[in-house]
């Protein structure tokens, strides 16, 4: 069901029109629009299980972990911290200003739109909602059509339990998308591919519409040597998690590729192909814990990547496909050509290349001389190559020994840098990102400062030159007109 | 040339505290040693009085610099940040790095000041810099030249002069960030070729900053704080200068009687030829503001100035009273020494007025009541607001300076600018222990179970559903 461009423009005043009301500035309204979201969600828990499971064959479990149980912890965050970030901040002014005050006041921009993506398609509309209303402002959604059962569950549901005339839902494809690009937003907030994201930002150009923008990249993994063979294990385990856990690798902050070092290679393959049997089974296309492809084009997309010769020749685990299903295995592949289309383009798929390098210190160059990811992952108890990773390499984030768990994390900020975007949000970031925060200056009529105001003449421009200073006896002396 | 940067850069040497230290120190030592060479330039561009060249520039640039000199060891430190239950065992920081090679456009009202400002932000945050300052302030531009090539570190830091040809040429490389100083129309431009690199930005635009003016106020005072604001500041070719004043038709000619007073105590009786205020920067903007004046919507509304000297692109301290809503002086920002007076019945009215036009740079109210002063804070929206004066929140460094909607976005000052030029990284440290089976296929119902009690972060459901009682 496709938004017309009618409904967009009618949405879009009723938004304007609610917001200048300044219903939503209230922290009632911003608390009951967030209290009814966690209980759209605690409702029907099972309808959104279904619909990620059309989709996109998500098992509950990892629905819940990546995308319920995401939105109920942002949703619950907000509403224990809502007030204490609406609350204006006081700003400490320097002495020569006394007794002014300062502080910073946060307010809604206005009218945003959200665009997300498909692989996460509720947490990925809902999350940024959150952070969007809990600034109070009022929002459009515009959830992937490319998840099409999660897009009509969004548009059927968030209407039954939000503010309608403040939240609106709009579906449909790029047409759709293209429409809502023509009008001006206060801010607009995208997740998606960074080839979309310029389409967006050059449209948003023209409103000096204020973007974020929540991109990609190839998130590479390091792993060191580990000497002790448990944590090696955990390491391995870790790491399929990371690869196959969300969306099958259909995950901006997935494993996209392995770097180790040549001689810890078939231990690690080992390892990589134990852990997938476990996790998987021996037939993996019956495991119920594996997501599918999201749609013909990018399974075609993916089974391309493996298509070329010198990439195929690399295939030591997995490569089996079913298209009916949709279905790719886990597959390994042991250093395809640095230069092929899978080690150059974000893979986003269930395709794990391992790089081998002669030492793993040349990880570092390696992620250097290519674009900024939005994670990089490093399995090491090495400090000084933890060091170098973090000051030499630039990346939306890092993190060692784990995959994925930034995410989790409300106090941090999650976003890119370069190719893989700009701002960020999660815990109060969210907030902030829907917000402009107003900075408040209290004057005092007393005391009159007369070097202000010309007439120009010495006395004044000494009195400015140790203000400057700050160099408060002097200014003292000075006024009294005694010299130092 | 951003090849040559984007080698420095990669060298690392613009990381250390060390180097960008120096580099602002250069910036102080450049500002002492050449002070009067600059207040020459600012002269031979903008007639600006010397005082104005010193207070509003050099001074607050040399501040600026003293500021985060003496603040950068603190800024570079990671910042440290709780971690929840979730992810225990687990410590994380956020590491502010620099972007890399960054481009900074100014504009030419204060040409020193809003071309070295930026630089400082994006020196302390480690990034090497091209600075493009305004054509429009020729003498400005090329003493920056010559002095950031003397004073500064060319492998990293750069000028680049010129005009339309030269900024499109340089809008066409990557950058890894753009901070612009300037108008609306061609903050769009820099926008849209921002968007092709996936460019972030910092926007410093304009609008018509408001200034409410309320009949209980300090009255002297208030108009000495307008006039600084509007003729002291480049005879008001500034962004946050304000463009009009809203008050009370009772009370407008109270208000305009002050001003002419207070105007005469600054400027003396021929206003027009005062040494203390600056002249307009070229023809262009002499002509636009003229016709501003020859608008016949505000025939007769002259009640003050007016007068006018082309041959030395002068033009007095002009105020206006109870100018039409729909002239041209009041559908786009002045940036000049017009300064026009709407007049509403009840001082309230005008929060109305303000906000149906764009968000500006700033709004201004001044007042003694309490009640006012609340209101005005929470309905207007701009960059910045100030209460009971003009302009000065620009010299506080702790508070952020920037705009909201058409008047820009980002900010910047103090450990904003800093913060403007910097990734924060956010970085995750965990061990090898305390790994949850939960976390891993194959997935079970027990699993689900446990799965939702740790997310949901009680303690109480986590024990029930370890036991099975969920």
């Amino acid at each position: 069901m496709e938004t017309t461009g009618e409904e967009v423009e009618a949405s879009l005043v009723e938004a304007r029109q609610t917001f200048k009301s300044g219903h939503t500035r209230s922290v009632v309204w911003r608390k009951k629009q967030l209290e009814a979201l966690i209980q759209l969600i605690h409702d029907n828990e099972d309808k959104i299980f279904e619909a990620l499971y059309d989709d996109l064959g998500k098992h509950q479990a990892e629905a819940y972990r990546d995308e319920v149980g995401v939105v109920l912890k942002a949703a619950n965050y907000a509403l224990s911290n809502l007030q204490k970030w609406m609350a204006p901040k006081r700003s400490s002014i320097p002495l020569l200003f006394f007794p002014a005050k300062g502080e910073l006041q946060p307010e809604p921009l206005g009218v945003v739109l959200i665009f997300s993506s498909w692989n996460f398609p509720i947490s990925l509309t809902l999350d940024p909602l959150i952070g969007a209303i809990s600034a109070g402002n009022t929002v459009a959604v515009k959830p992937s059509e490319q998840a099409p059962a999660c897009s009509s569950f969004l548009a059927k549901y968030i209407p039954l339990y939000m503010d309608c005339k403040a939240i609106k839902v709009m579906q449909g494809g790029p047409q759709v998308s293209e429409n809502l690009l023509q009008h001006k937003w206060d801010k607009i907030f995208f997740t998606g591919s960074p080839r979309v994201g310029q389409i967006v930002m050059s449209a948003a150009a023209k409103h000096l519409t204020p973007v974020t923008l929540e991109l990609g990249g190839k998130c590479p993994t390091i792993l060191d040597s580990l000497s002790n063979p448990s944590d090696m294990k955990v390491a391995v385990k870790r790491i399929v998690g990371g690869k196959w856990g969300p969306c099958s690798g259909q995950a901006c902050i997935g494993v996209d590729y392995l770097l180790v070092e040549e001689k810890m290679a078939p231990t690690v393959i080992e390892l990589l192909k134990k852990t997938i049997k476990r996790f998987y089974g021996q037939v993996p296309i019956e495991s119920k814990s594996l997501a599918r492809i999201v749609n013909k084009h990018h399974f075609e997309r993916l089974c391309n990547l493996l298509r070329d010769p010198r990439v195929a020749n690399t295939i030591i685990h997995g490569g089996s496909v079913d298209e009916d299903n949709l279905f790719m295995e886990p597959t390994i592949l042991l250093d395809p050509p640095v230069d092929a289309e899978i080690m150059s383009e974000e893979i986003f798929g269930p395709l794990l290349p391992i790089i081998t390098l002669k030492k793993i210190e040349e990880s570092v160059e390696f992620i250097k001389s290519r674009p900024k990811p939005l994670t990089i992952y490093a399995f090491t108890k090495d400090e000084s190559l933890k060091r170098r990773i973090v000051s030499e390499t630039s990346s939306g984030s890092v993190v060692f020994n784990d995959v994925m768990i930034q995410f989790l994390c409300d106090t941090l900020p999650f976003g890119g840098v370069d190719q893989s975007g700009f701002g960020r949000y999660h815990g109060k970031y969210s907030f902030d990102s829907f917000s402009h925060e107003k900075a408040i200056m209290q004057g005092s009529f007393f005391p009159e400062i007369e070097p202000r105001y010309p007439p120009w003449n010495h006395f004044k421009m000494k009195f400015i030159r140790l203000a400057y200073a700050l160099d408060y006896f002097g200014l003292l002396l000075h006024l009294l007109g005694l010299k130092r | 040339m951003v090849e040559e940067l984007r080698g420095s850069f990669a060298s690392g040497k613009t990381r250390s505290y060390e180097w960008r230290a120096s580099q602002l120190k250069g910036i102080i030592k450049l500002a002492d040693e050449h002070e009067q060479e600059i207040v020459q330039a600012l002269r031979s561009d903008l007639s600006k009085p010397e005082m104005e060249a010193y207070v509003q520039e050099i001074g607050m640039l040399k501040n600026s610099c003293t500021v985060t000199l003496k603040e950068l060891k603190h800024w570079m430190t990671p910042e440290k940040v709780k971690t929840s239950l979730i992810t225990y065992p687990s410590s994380a920081e956020i590491v502010s790095e620099p972007l890399g090679v960054v481009l900074v456009i100014s504009a030419w009202n204060y040409p020193f000041l809003l071309s070295l400002d930026p630089v400082i932000g994006a020196i302390a945050a480690g990034n090497a810099v091209v600075l493009k300052p305004s054509e429009i302030s020729p003498a400005t531009s090329s003493l920056l030249a010559k002095l950031v090539g003397e004073y500064l570190d060319s492998s990293a830091i750069r000028v680049v002069e010129g005009a339309v040809a030269e900024t499109s040429a340089l809008l066409e490389q990557k950058w890894d960030k753009i901070c612009y100083t300037g108008n609306g129309k061609v903050a769009r431009i820099v926008m849209a070729a921002a968007a092709k690199h996936l460019t972030p930005l910092l926007l410093e635009l304009g609008g018509k900053c408001p200034v409410v003016v309320d009949s209980d106020t300090n009255l002297q005072v208030t108009s000495r704080r307008i006039i600084a604001g509007k003729w002291g500041c480049n005879n008001g070719q500034a962004c946050i200068s304000p463009d009009y004043i809203l008050t009370t038709k009772d009370f407008a000619p109270k208000l305009v009687d002050s001003l002419k007073q207070e105007l005469e105590t600054c400027y003396g009786k021929n206003q027009l030829e005062s040494k203390d205020l600056s002249r307009i920067v070229n023809s262009n903007h002499y002509t636009r503001l003229i016709k501003l004046l020859d608008d016949e919507k505000v025939a007769g509304k002259i009640v003050h100035g007016g007068e006018k000297k082309e041959t030395e692109l002068r033009i007095a301290p002009t105020i206006l009273l109870d100018v039409p809503r729909d002239s041209l002086i009041m559908s786009e920002e002045i940036f000049g020494p017009l300064l026009p007076i709407i007049t509403v019945d009840k001082v309230e009215d005008s929060f109305e007025i303000i906000n149906s036009g764009t968000k500006p740079l700033a709004a201004y109210l001044f007042t003694n009541n309490k009640k006012l002063k609340k209101q005005f804070v929470m309905s207007i929206s701009a960059g910045g607001v100030v209460v009971n004066d003009t302009t000065l929140h620009l010299a506080v460094h702790t508070l952020p300076f920037g705009g909201v909607g058409e008047s820009g976005m980002g900010a910047y000052h103090g450990k904003f600018s800093f913060d403007a030029f910097c990734h924060k990284k956010a970085v995750v440290y965990r061990g090898f222990f305390g790994d949850a089976a939960i976390r891993y296929p194959p997935y079970t119902r027990g699993k689900l179970r446990l799965l939702k009690a740790i997310m949901g972060g009680g303690i109480f459901g986590i024990i029930r559903a370890l036991f099975g009682w969920s």
